[in-house]
C-alpha cells in the first residue's frame, strides 16, 4: 500500500461522496421542508441513469444525454408530485413510506417494461475514456475527474442558490420553521413543487453521471437510497451544508473501508478470519459512523431546525 | 379465507362489534376458531381440489404472519416504527444454520434458540435505538439491520452471499416425524395461532394499555410514573424474539437461508404488509400478509409485471383506507349494523 494507492482511493471516495451529495441534497430538502419521507427518490436516480444511457447510446453525445435525462426526470417528477406527493405533505411519515414504496414498485415495473430486465451497459464518453496523469506516476481515469468537477460545481451552485437568492431564502425559511414561513406569507405550494423538481434534477444528474461507472439496472435506486438516507441523517435532516459534509464523510469512510480495511486486517489477523471480517466491516463502516454520530448528536451534525 | 377473517375483524371493541354481537350472538367469538379449523383442515382437503401446491404457500403465509404480528405489536400498539424487523428474522434463520452446522438436529432446540438469540439481539439493538425518536428511530433500526445483513454476506462458513442449504429436515421428535407428510404445516399453524392469541391477549392487558398510552402520549406516561423506556424495550425484545422464531421456521420452510431474507426491502415489505392490513388492529397483520402474498401469487400466474398493481394498491390504501384493510372492514360492518 503506497502513497499513490492511498491518494487514488481518496479521490475515488471524493467522487462517490459528491455523487451521494447530489442525491442526498434533494432528499434532505424534500424531507426538511416538506416533512416528507420520499423513498422513491432512488427511482428518480434510476430514471436519470436509464435515460442518459439510452440517449448516449443512440446519439453519441454525452452532454446531450445528461441534459435529456435531467429534463425527462424533472418532467416525471412534476407529474408524480402533482398526482401523489402533493397529497402526502401533511400525512404521517409511515403513510408516506407506504405510498412512496408503492411508487418504487410501479417505477421498477415501468423500467422493466420499457428497457427490459437485463442491465444496460453505459459507456463512458469517448473523449474521456482514457486516463490522465495527475502528476508523475499517477494516472487517474479522466471520467472520474469529470465526476468530481461536476459534483463540486453543482455543490457550489446549490450553495449560491440556497444562500444568495430569494427562492433560496424561502427554502431555508421553510426548512427551519415551515409554519412560521407560512404565516409570513410564503406560498409554500410553489416552493414545495420547486424543491421537489430541484431534487429530481439533482438525482437525475447523479444517475446520468454514475451510469458509466456503475450497473444501470432495476433496483439501483433502492441500493443508493440507503446510503443517501444515512447521509441526510448524519448531516441533520433539512441541512444542505450538513448533507455536503456528511456525503463526503460517508463517501470517504465507505471507499476507505473497502480499500484499506481488508489489507489492514490481513496484517494483524489469521487470513481465514480476515477474509470473512474485512468485507463485513467495510460494508458496516458507514452505519457505525451513523450510529456514532446519532449517539453524540441525536439530530445530526448540522441540525436545520433550531 | 379472507372472507371469514373479515367478519372476525368486527370483533374488535367498538360500536360495530357490539352490533355484530347483537345480530350474530357468539359469531364474532367463534370466528377465530372457525378460521383455525379451516386452516387445520386445509392440507387434508387440498388434494381433493388439486391444490397441494398451495399447502406450502399457506405455510409461508402463516410464517410471515407470525413475524408481521410481532411487528404489528410494536408498531401498532407501541408506536415504534422499526424498519429493521427482517434483521431479527435473519438472526433466527442463521441461528438455525449455526446449530445445524454444529451438528444439532432437533427442531425445537433450533427454533427455541432462534427466538432466544433474536431476543438478545433485539435487547442490544433496542437499548440503543429506543433512545432516538421518530425518523431517527426508523433510520437507526434500519442501520442495525443493514449491519446484520453485511455480517451475513461476509460469513463464508455459513454460505456468505450464496446462502446455506439445509439438506436434511430438522427432527420434530419421536412420533411427529413421518406421522404425515404435512406435519410441519400443522406445527407452524399451532405456533402461529399461539403467537396470534398471545399478542391479542397482551394487547388488551394492563401492559398493552400502557404501551398504547406511550404511543399516544409518551410525555404524559412519563409524568404518570410509568417506566416508559423499560416498557418499550420489553415490547421490542418480545417482538424481536418472535420474529426470530419466524426466521427459524422460515429456514426450515425454505430449507435454505441467504442474506437476502434480511435485506432492507424485506423489512420495508413487512412494514407495508402490516400497514396494508391495519397497524394496531387485531387482525391487521394476518390480513395484510394474506392479502399481499395472495395477490403476489395470483398476479405472478398471469404476468411478469406483478409489482405495479401492488404499488397501485398501496396508493389506493393510502388515499382511501389509511387505517388499513381491517379498519375498512370494521367500518363497513358498522354501517351494515346501523341500517
Amino acid at each position: 500500500m503506497d502513497a499513490i494507492f492511498v491518494f487514488e482511493q481518496l479521490l475515488n471516495g471524493l467522487g462517490y461522496g459528491l455523487m451521494l451529495f447530489l442525491i442526498a441534497a434533494g432528499l434532505t430538502l424534500v424531507f426538511g421542508i416538506m416533512d416528507t419521507m420520499n423513498l422513491a427518490h432512488g427511482s428518480l436516480y434510476m430514471a436519470g441513469a436509464y435515460v442518459a444511457a439510452r440517449v448516449h447510446e443512440a446519439s453519441g453525445a454525452f452532454a446531450l444525454a445528461v441534459a435529456v435525462a435531467v429534463g425527462v426526470t424533472v418532467a416525471i417528477a412534476a407529474v408524480v408530485e402533482f398526482v401523489v406527493i402533493r397529497r402526502l405533505y401533511r400525512r404521517d411519515h409511515l403513510v408516506q413510506v407506504l405510498a412512496t414504496f408503492g411508487i418504487i414498485l410501479i417505477a421498477d415495473d415501468a423500467v422493466k417494461a420499457i428497457w427490459g430486465v437485463a442491465p444496460l451497459l453505459a459507456s463512458t464518453p469517448a473523449a474521456l475514456a482514457g486516463p490522465v496523469d495527475l502528476f508523475q506516476g499517477l494516472p487517474y481515469p479522466s471520467y472520474r475527474l469529470l465526476l468530481i468537477g461536476a459534483g463540486l460545481a453543482v455543490a457550489l451552485g446549490l450553495y449560491l442558490l440556497v444562500n444568495k437568492t430569494r427562492i433560496g431564502m424561502l427554502v431555508r425559511a421553510g426548512a427551519s420553521n415551515r409554519q412560521m414561513a407560512e404565516h409570513m406569507g410564503v406560498r409554500v405550494g410553489g416552493v414545495f413543487a420547486f424543491v421537489f423538481a430541484l431534487g429530481a434534477a439533482l438525482a437525475a444528474l447523479a444517475g446520468a453521471l454514475m451510469a458509466p461507472i456503475s450497473a444501470v439496472q432495476i433496483g439501483m435506486g433502492e441500493a443508493i437510497l440507503i446510503p443517501a438516507l444515512v447521509v441526510i441523517v448524519i448531516g441533520g435532516i433539512g441541512s444542505v451544508r450538513g448533507a455536503f459534509v456528511a456525503a463526503l464523510l460517508v463517501g470517504m469512510v465507505d471507499t476507505a473501508g473497502r480499500a484499506f480495511l481488508p489489507p489492514a486486517l490481513r496484517a494483524v489477523l489469521p487470513p481465514s478470519v480476515a477474509a470473512d471480517l474485512g468485507p463485513a466491516l467495510a460494508g458496516i463502516a458507514m452505519y457505525v459512523l451513523m450510529a456514532a454520530v446519532l449517539t453524540l448528536k441525536p439530530a445530526g451534525l448540522f441540525p436545520a431546525r433550531g | 379465507m379472507l372472507e371469514p377473517t373479515s367478519q372476525g375483524a368486527s370483533s374488535a371493541p367498538g360500536a360495530a362489534a357490539a352490533v355484530t354481537h347483537a345480530r350474530f350472538p357468539g359469531l364474532a367469538r367463534r370466528l377465530p376458531w372457525l378460521v383455525l379449523a379451516l386452516l387445520a383442515a386445509f392440507p387434508l382437503l387440498a388434494p381433493a381440489f388439486g391444490l397441494e401446491y398451495y399447502v406450502g404457500f399457506v405455510r409461508r403465509v402463516l410464517i410471515v404472519a407470525i413475524a408481521a404480528t410481532s411487528l404489528n405489536f410494536i408498531l401498532g400498539y407501541g408506536g415504534m416504527a422499526a424498519l429493521g424487523h427482517a434483521g431479527f428474522i435473519g438472526v433466527g434463520a442463521y441461528t438455525v444454520v449455526a446449530l445445524v452446522e454444529a451438528g444439532f438436529s432437533s427442531a425445537w432446540l433450533a427454533w427455541g434458540s432462534a427466538a432466544l438469540v433474536a431476543g438478545l439481539a433485539a435487547a442490544a439493538i433496542g437499548a440503543v435505538s429506543l433512545r432516538t425518536r421518530g425518523v431517527y428511530f426508523i433510520m437507526i433500526t434500519l442501520a442495525f439491520a443493514q449491519m446484520l445483513y453485511y455480517l451475513a454476506v461476509s460469513l463464508r462458513t455459513w454460505g456468505g452471499d450464496d446462502g446455506y442449504g439445509l439438506y436434511t429436515p430438522l427432527e420434530l421428535g419421536a412420533w411427529l416425524d413421518g406421522a404425515h407428510a404435512q406435519v410441519f404445516y400443522w406445527v407452524v399453524l399451532v405456533i402461529a395461532a399461539a403467537v396470534f392469541a398471545l399478542f391479542s391477549r397482551v394487547a388488551h392487558s394492563r401492559y398493552g394499555h400502557a404501551l398504547r398510552g406511550i404511543r399516544d402520549n409518551e410525555m404524559r406516561m412519563v409524568a404518570l410514573g410509568y417506566p416508559v423506556y423499560g416498557l418499550k424495550l420489553a415490547g421490542f425484545v418480545a417482538a424481536g424474539a418472535v420474529a426470530g422464531l419466524a426466521g427459524g421456521l422460515l429456514a426450515s420452510h425454505n430449507a435454505f437461508v441467504s442474506p437476502s431474507i434480511m435485506h432492507w426491502t424485506q423489512s420495508a415489505l413487512l412494514l407495508v404488509m402490516v400497514m396494508l392490513g391495519g397497524a394496531g388492529r387485531r387482525w391487521g397483520a394476518p390480513l395484510g400478509v394474506a392479502l399481499w402474498l395472495t395477490l403476489e401469487e395470483v398476479l405472478k400466474l398471469y404476468t411478469d409485471y406483478w409489482h405495479w398493481p401492488l404499488g397501485l394498491l398501496l396508493l389506493l390504501v393510502v388515499f382511501h383506507a389509511p387505517q388499513g384493510v381491517a379498519a375498512l372492514l370494521e367500518r363497513r360492518g358498522g354501517r351494515e349494523g346501523a341500517r
